[in-house]
C-alpha cells in the first residue's frame, strides 16, 4: 500500500469516527421535541450528548485538517466546489454549537423555545447536506481539466444525491433514537425504543436501495459489493435488536452499518478521490496527494495520537456512563434578563 | 467588486471576529486552573467562587469561539483554494496537527470539566480544567507556526513539475524563528486581555459592595481577584513588550517592507525616528504627503535594530529593491505595488501599543488603592475598570491587521534569505472556480449571523457579570445510583 492510499484510508476513518459519533448528536437534536416533548423532557435528551457533543464534532475538524495536509487539491477543489451546501452546514455547526451552550443560560421559556428551534433546524441540514455531499462524490461532479470545480449549485440536487440526503438522515434518527434509549431511563427511554423499532426500518429501505443503485451505477470496483453487503446485514441487525430490546447491539451494529456506507463510498470511489463525470479529469489518490514526506511526518503523528484521543474520549463516555431521567434535571435556577435589582447578597 | 476584495473582507472579518474571542479563551483558562487550584490546595471557599464565576464567562466566550473557529478550518478551502492547492503540503501539517493534539484535548476535557464537578474526585477534576487550558495553548501554537510561515517561509521548497511549495523539515516548520517569537508575543497579548478582564469586572464589584456595606463580606474575594489580575497584566504586559520588541526586529530583517510601512517612511533615514502623530495623506498611499509632527529621534532605528543610530531603509528603496528580486510585473503584465497599505499598517501599529496603556494604568491603580486590605477604591477606578475592558481586545485585532495586512500584497511573504519562488501573492490564492456572487453571499451570511450571535454573547456576558459570584456549595462525588437532581445540566 503506498502512503497516500494509506491517508485516503485514514481519512475514511476519520468521516467514520465523525458520522457514528455526530451521528447520534444530530439524531438527538432532530429528535429533542419528538422524544424530549416537555421543557423537562427536551433537557433529557439534550443531557446526554452534553458533555461529548463537542468532541465528537472535532471528528470534522480533524478530518478535514487532514484532507489538507494529505490531499491539498482535493481539499481544495472540494470546498471551493460545493461552496454553498458547505456555507448552509457550516452556518448550522455555528448556530448549533451557541444554541446548545445558550438555551440554558437564561430562565425565560421563550429563550429557550427559540432556541431549541435553532438546535433542531442546525440538526436536520447537516443530517441530509452529509448525505447529499458523499453523494455527488460517488457519484462524480463536473472537474474540467485544471481540476476545478465546473458545475453549479443545482447539479449538486440531483436524485441520486438527494436520495443520499435522505440516507444519512433516515441512519442519524435511528442512530440517535437508539443512542437515547441506551442513555436515558423512563417515559423517554420507553418512546426511544419505540421510535428506534420503526426509524431502524425505514434505515435498512431508504440506505439499501441507495447502496444498490451507488454499487450497480457508480462504483468503480466489484469488491464495494462486500461493503453493500456488511451495511445492509448489519442495519437489519440493528433493526432485530431493537426488537429483541438489546440497544447496546444496535448501537453496535448501527456503528457498523455506518462503517459499511463509508468503505462503500470511499471504495466506490477509488482510485479517485474526486471522481469527474468525464473520468481524465478526475482528482485522484497520487495526482491530488502530498508529497511523501509530507504525509511520513503526519503518519507519525496520527499513528501515535489516535489512539491516545481514543482513549481519553473513551473515557469521558465512560464517566458518563449513568443514564439520565426526569428526575435528574434540576430546576431552573438560571438568571433571567433584566433582573429586578435582585443580587445575590 | 470582485471575488478577491470579497474573499479578503470576508477572511478579515470572520478571522478578527474569532480572535477577538480567543485571546480571552486562551487566557482565562489558564487563569480559572489556577483559581481552581488555589482552592484544591487552600481550601478557602472563595477560590472557589470566583473559579465558577469567571468559569461561567469563560464557557459563555468558549462557544462562540468555537462556533467562528469551524468557519476559519473550511475557509482556506472555500474561497482560497489556489492558495491552499500552493500552500497545502506545508501548511495543512500544523493545521491537522492543531485538530488531533490540541481541539480534541480542549473539547474533550472542557466537557469533563464542566459536567464533572459532581462526578469526578477533586484533583481528578482539578486536572481536567488544566488539560483544557493546555489544550487551548497548543492550538494557539500550532495555528501561529502556521501563520508565520506564511510570513516567513521555511523548511519549504518550490517544486516546478507540481507548480507549489513542498516540505523539506517539519522541525524548521515548527520551529521557525518567527514562531518563537510571535508565539509568546500573541500569547502574553491572551494573558494581558484575560488579566483585564478578570481584575476590571473584580474592580467593578468592589465599588459596587462598597457602597452596599463597607465591610461586605464579599469584598475580600474581589481584592483577590482584582490584584491576582492585576499582578497577570503587569507579568504579561512585560512579556508583551519585550516579546513584541523581538519581533520587531526580526520582523525588519524578514519583512524590511512592514517596518518602513508601519512608519510611513519614504525615504531612508540614519538614524530613524519614530512618529507618534502624522497627519497628511497616508491613506493615499502616497508617502511623498506624509507630515511626521511628534518624533522621537532614533527609536524606529533602536526598534528595528537595537541600535539607535542605524539605518533603516525607506519604501521608495525597499520597492525598487522588491522590484528588481520579484519582479516589476505580474505575468499579465500589471505593475506590482509591493508597499502595503500605509495608512492602516501605520495606526494599527500604534494602536496595538497604545490601547495597551490603559491596563498599565488600571493596573497600577489597583495595586495602589488595594494595598492595604478593606481600603475603599475612588469612584473614577470603577470608570477606568470598565472603560479598560475592551482595549487590550481591540489592541490584539490591530496587532493582528497590522501583521497580516503589512504582509500585503503577498499571503505567503518571501523569505529574504530563503527560496524566491517559496511566495505567493494574494490575488492569486483566491479560488477561481467561486463566483464573487458566491463570496459575497456567503460574506453577508457570516456578517449578519455573527452579528445576531454577537449581541447574544454580549447580553450573556454582561448578564453574568452583574450577577456577581454566585453563592456555592462543596461538590461531592455521585454514586452511580443517585436519583437526585444533578449539580450541573443543560
Ligand atoms: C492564537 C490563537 C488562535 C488563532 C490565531 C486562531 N485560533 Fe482558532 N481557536 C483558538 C486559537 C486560535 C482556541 C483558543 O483554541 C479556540 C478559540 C476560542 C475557543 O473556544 O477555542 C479556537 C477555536 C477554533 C476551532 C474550534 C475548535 C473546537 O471545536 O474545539 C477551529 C476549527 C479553529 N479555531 C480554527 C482556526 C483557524 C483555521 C485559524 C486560522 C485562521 C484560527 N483558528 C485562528
Ligand atoms: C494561522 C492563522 C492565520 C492564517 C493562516 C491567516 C491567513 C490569512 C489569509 C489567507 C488571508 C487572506 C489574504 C489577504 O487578504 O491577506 C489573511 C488576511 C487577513 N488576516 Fe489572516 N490569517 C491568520 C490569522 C489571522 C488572525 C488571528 C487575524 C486577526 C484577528 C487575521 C487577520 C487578517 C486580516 C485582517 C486580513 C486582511 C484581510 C484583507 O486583506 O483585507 N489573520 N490572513
Ligand atoms: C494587547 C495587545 C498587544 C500589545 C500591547 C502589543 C504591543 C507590542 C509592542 C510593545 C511591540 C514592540 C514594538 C517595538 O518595540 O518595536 C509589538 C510588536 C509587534 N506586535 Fe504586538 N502587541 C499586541 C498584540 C499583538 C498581536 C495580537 C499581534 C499579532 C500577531 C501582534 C503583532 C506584532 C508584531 C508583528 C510586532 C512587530 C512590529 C514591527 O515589526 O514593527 N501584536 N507589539
Amino acid at each position: 500500500m503506498s502512503l497516500p492510499e494509506f491517508w485516503f484510508i485514514l481519512i475514511a476513518v476519520l468521516w467514520t469516527g465523525y458520522l457514528v459519533l455526530e451521528g447520534f448528536d444530530f439524531g438527538v437534536g432532530m429528535l429533542m421535541p419528538i422524544i424530549g416533548r416537555s421543557n423537562k423532557g427536551r433537557r433529557v435528551v439534550l443531557n446526554t450528548i452534553g458533555p461529548v457533543w463537542d468532541g465528537n464534532e472535532v471528528w470534522l475538524l480533524t478530518a478535514g485538517g487532514a484532507t489538507f495536509a494529505a490531499f491539498p487539491e482535493w481539499y481544495a477543489t472540494l470546498f471551493s466546489g460545493f461552496y454553498l451546501p458547505l456555507l448552509l452546514i457550516l452556518v448550522a455547526l455555528i448556530v448549533r454549537a451557541v444554541a446548545i451552550e445558550y438555551r440554558g443560560k437564561i430562565n425565560d421559556q421563550t429563550w429557550r423555545t427559540r432556541w431549541d428551534y435553532v438546535i433542531i433546524g442546525s440538526a436536520w441540514v447537516p443530517s441530509i447536506l452529509w448525505g447529499v455531499a458523499f453523494a455527488n462524490l460517488v457519484r462524480g461532479v463536473n472537474l474540467d481539466a485544471d481540476h476545478q470545480y465546473a458545475g453549479n449549485f443545482f447539479d449538486l440536487l440531483n436524485p441520486f444525491a438527494l436520495l443520499g440526503g435522505l440516507v444519512t438522515l433516515a441512519i442519524f434518527l435511528s442512530h440517535g433514537a437508539i443512542f437515547l434509549s441506551l442513555k436515558t431511563d423512563g417515559e423517554i427511554r420507553e418512546r426511544s425504543e419505540a421510535f428506534a423499532r420503526k426509524a431502524s426500518l425505514v434505515a435498512i429501505v431508504v440506505a439499501g436501495v441507495w447502496a444498490v443503485w451507488a454499487q450497480l451505477a457508480y462504483s468503480r470496483n466489484t469488491w464495494t459489493w462486500a461493503a453493500v453487503a456488511l451495511a445492509a446485514v448489519a442495519l437489519v441487525g440493528a433493526w432485530f435488536s431493537t426488537v429483541k430490546g438489546r440497544f447496546g447491539w444496535a448501537f453496535v451494529s448501527n456503528a457498523i452499518a455506518i462503517v459499511g456506507a463509508v468503505v462503500l463510498i470511499f471504495g466506490a470511489m477509488f482510485p479517485n478521490v474526486m471522481p469527474a463525470l468525464d473520468e481524465a479529469n478526475s482528482l485522484t489518490v497520487d495526482n491530488a496527494s502530498s508529497t511523501d514526506y509530507t504525509l511520513t511526518v503526519m503518519t507519525w503523528v496520527a499513528v501515535v495520537m489516535t489512539p491516545v484521543v481514543l482513549a481519553y474520549q473513551a473515557w469521558t463516555y465512560w464517566v458518563f456512563r449513568k443514564r439520565l431521567s426526569m428526575e435528574h434535571i434540576p430546576e431552573h435556577n438560571e438568571l433571567t434578563f433584566f433582573p429586578k435589582r435582585k443580587t445575590n447578597a | 467588486m470582485e471575488a478577491l476584495e470579497l474573499a479578503r473582507w470576508q477572511f478579515g472579518i470572520t478571522t478578527v471576529y474569532h480572535f477577538v474571542l480567543v485571546p480571552l479563551t486562551i487566557g482565562l483558562s489558564v487563569l480559572v486552573a489556577i483559581m481552581q487550584t488555589a482552592w484544591v490546595r487552600t481550601g478557602n471557599e472563595k477560590w472557589l467562587r470566583l473559579t465558577k464565576f469567571y468559569g461561567k464567562l469563560l464557557l459563555i466566550n468558549f462557544s462562540l469561539g468555537i462556533a467562528t473557529g469551524i468557519v476559519q478550518e473550511f475557509q482556506f478551502g472555500m474561497s482560497w483554494s489556489e492558495y491552499s492547492r500552493f500552500v497545502g503540503d506545508v501548511f495543512g501539517a500544523p493545521l491537522a496537527m492543531e485538530a488531533l493534539l490540541a481541539f480534541f484535548l480542549e473539547s474533550t476535557f472542557l466537557g469533563l470539566w464542566i459536567f464533572g464537578w459532581d462526578r469526578l474526585p477533586k484533583k481528578l477534576h482539578l486536572l481536567t480544567v488544566w488539560a483544557f487550558a493546555i489544550g487551548s495553548t497548543l492550538s494557539a501554537y500550532f495555528i501561529i507556526a502556521a501563520n508565520s510561515w506564511m510570513q516567513h517561509p521555511v523548511g519549504a521548497e518550490y517544486n516546478p513539475e507540481t507548480g507549489r511549495a513542498e516540505m523539506t523539515d517539519i522541525g524548521a516548520v515548527l520551529t521557525n524563528n518567527t514562531t518563537l517569537v510571535a508565539f509568546p508575543h500573541v500569547i502574553a497579548t491572551a494573558f494581558l486581555v484575560a488579566g483585564t478582564f478578570v481584575a476590571g469586572i473584580a474592580v467593578y464589584w468592589m465599588f459596587r459592595r462598597q457602597r452596599q456595606d463597607a465591610d461586605h463580606a464579599d469584598l475580600p474575594m474581589y481584592r483577590t481577584a482584582a490584584r491576582f489580575g492585576a499582578l497577570v497584566m503587569i507579568l504579561s504586559g512585560i512579556a508583551v513588550i519585550i516579546t513584541g520588541d523581538l519581533q520587531a526586529k526580526l520582523m525588519f530583517k524578514q519583512q524590511p517592507i512592514k517596518m518602513a510601512a508601519a512608519e510611513g517612511l519614504c525615504e531612508s533615514e540614519q538614524p530613524a525616528a519614530f512618529s507618534i502623530l502624522t497627519i497628511g495623506n497616508l491613506a493615499g498611499d502616497d508617502c511623498e504627503s506624509v507630515n511626521h509632527i511628534i518624533t522621537i529621534p532614533g527609536l524606529l532605528s533602536y526598534m528595528a535594530t537595537g541600535d539607535w543610530n542605524a539605518e533603516v531603509t525607506g519604501l521608495d528603496e525597499l520597492q525598487e529593491q522588491y522590484a528588481e528580486r520579484y519582479g516589476a510585473t505580474t505575468a499579465d503584465g500589471e505593475e506590482i505595488t509591493y508597499q502595503p497599505n500605509l495608512a492602516v499598517t501605520y495606526w494599527s501599529f500604534r494602536l496595538m501599543i497604545g490601547l495597551a496603556a490603559f491596563s498599565a494604568a488600571l493596573a497600577l491603580g489597583i495595586f495602589w488603592f488595594t494595598r492595604k486590605k478593606g481600603a475603599a477604591l475612588p469612584k473614577w477606578m470603577s470608570t477606568l475598570a470598565l472603560v479598560s475592558l475592551p482595549m487590550p481586545f481591540a489592541a490584539a485585532s490591530f496587532g493582528w491587521i497590522f501583521t497580516e495586512m503589512g504582509r500585503q500584497p503577498f499571503v505567503v511573504a518571501p523569505n529574504p534569505t530563503g527560496s524566491d519562488q517559496v511566495m505567493l501573492m494574494t490575488q492569486f490564492g483566491v479560488s477561481s472556480s467561486v463566483s464573487a456572487g458566491e463570496i459575497l453571499t456567503s460574506m453577508i451570511t457570516f456578517t449578519v449571523v455573527y452579528a445576531v450571535l454577537a449581541v447574544f454573547w454580549f447580553r450573556l456576558m454582561q448578564r453574568y457579570a452583574v450577577e456577581g459570584a454566585p453563592r456555592v456549595e462543596e461538590p461531592t462525588v455521585r454514586s452511580d445510583d443517585d436519583a437526585t437532581p444533578l449539580s450541573f445540566a443543560y
